[in-house]
């Protein structure tokens, strides 16, 4: 049944990564936006696990690269967060849209 | 307070989820004799519907504090989901790093850059009703495409056996996994050097 139809997994997949682009587009707070971007990654991780499941030689191949993804993931939150807290010690906000010093 | 603990009562039911996942499915047994639906098309529909409900309380939710606990049951769901896709190993990365380092480090940083003087008035950008249109367009034409493209034959689950895993991933893929652990290491030291605070500008 359900459970055991790649169609099913992907198109959670699908609705998760436009979750994620939705709140990368219309969040005013940056850690939001990071909090968005770790949705898509965890939606084309789930991806991944799902052709791996479904398509026998790939198995062991999709569960490197989703490990692969996940050590890559949070690598970029480190480095995005860090940002974000060196960016808030100079201007006292978190609001991206309050970053307006190219305005000037 | 009230919807913190409740928050944190969902998250432990969460965490001990995948283990009733794995009795279940060694179990096998149809789901309230409801021909053709099995108990693991259930934990779908439910892994699923918290997955998304818990996303979509990511983005929306008004409080920065229950958007980073919301973020936590969506990887807790997600965890649920890569057993039911027999990839336990997956899975129990999925909590390590996800629910136990990447959810604290940003709560962490919503604790740092948390301000009485920025109001929280509005959480979206005016902006958003444009990306919402957006979304839900890329949400359809991710879904037609899934549902117009003929996989193959993909009708059963095949689990990872995680020896077999450990083995591609110290032979085949040991070049990239060195990369990887270099990338990591890069990504710390970047971090603390940026996050520093300068003692000469005394910021």
């Amino acid at each position: 049944m359900i459970a055991d139809s790649l169609d099913g997994y992907l198109i959670l997949a699908g609705i998760l990564f436009a979750i994620g682009t939705f709140g990368f587009l219309a969040r005013r707070n940056a850690i939001s936006m990071l909090m968005s971007i770790e949705l898509m990654l965890n939606a084309v991780n789930l991806a991944i696990v799902a052709f791996g499941a479904f398509v026998p030689g790939l198995t062991n191949d999709a569960s490197v690269i989703a490990l692969m993804v996940i050590a890559v993931a949070a690598a970029e939150a480190t480095v995005g967060l860090a940002i974000v807290i060196a960016i808030f010690r100079n201007r006292r906000t978190p609001l991206v849209d309050e970053y307006h010093a190219m305005n000037r | 307070m009230r919807y913190l603990v409740l928050t944190g009562l969902l998250i432990g039911a969460l965490l001990t989820l995948p283990l009733l996942v794995v009795a279940l499915i060694v179990a096998g047994e149809p789901l309230f004799g409801i021909s053709g639906w099995q108990w693991r098309d259930f934990l779908f529909a439910l892994f699923g519907v918290i997955l998304l409900v818990a996303g979509l309380a990511v983005v929306t939710m008004r409080d920065i504090i229950r958007c980073g606990l919301a973020m936590i049951v969506c990887f807790a769901a997600l965890a649920g989901l890569y057993v039911l896709l027999g990839a336990p190993l997956i899975a129990a990365t999925q909590v390590l790093v996800y629910i136990g380092a990447i959810s604290v480090l940003v709560l962490f940083a919503i604790m740092l850059t948390q301000t009485k003087a920025a109001p929280t008035r509005l959480v979206f950008q005016s902006q958003a009703p444009a990306a919402a249109v957006a979304a839900v367009i890329l949400a359809f034409v991710i879904g037609i495409v899934v549902v117009g493209t003929a996989w193959g034959d993909v009708s059963a689950v095949v689990s990872t056996a995680t020896d077999t895993l450990a083995g591609v991933l110290f032979t085949d893929y040991l070049l990239p996994f060195e990369v990887v652990s270099v990338l990591l290491l890069v990504a710390v030291i970047g971090s603390v050097y940026l996050a520093k605070r300068d003692e000469e500008s005394g910021g």
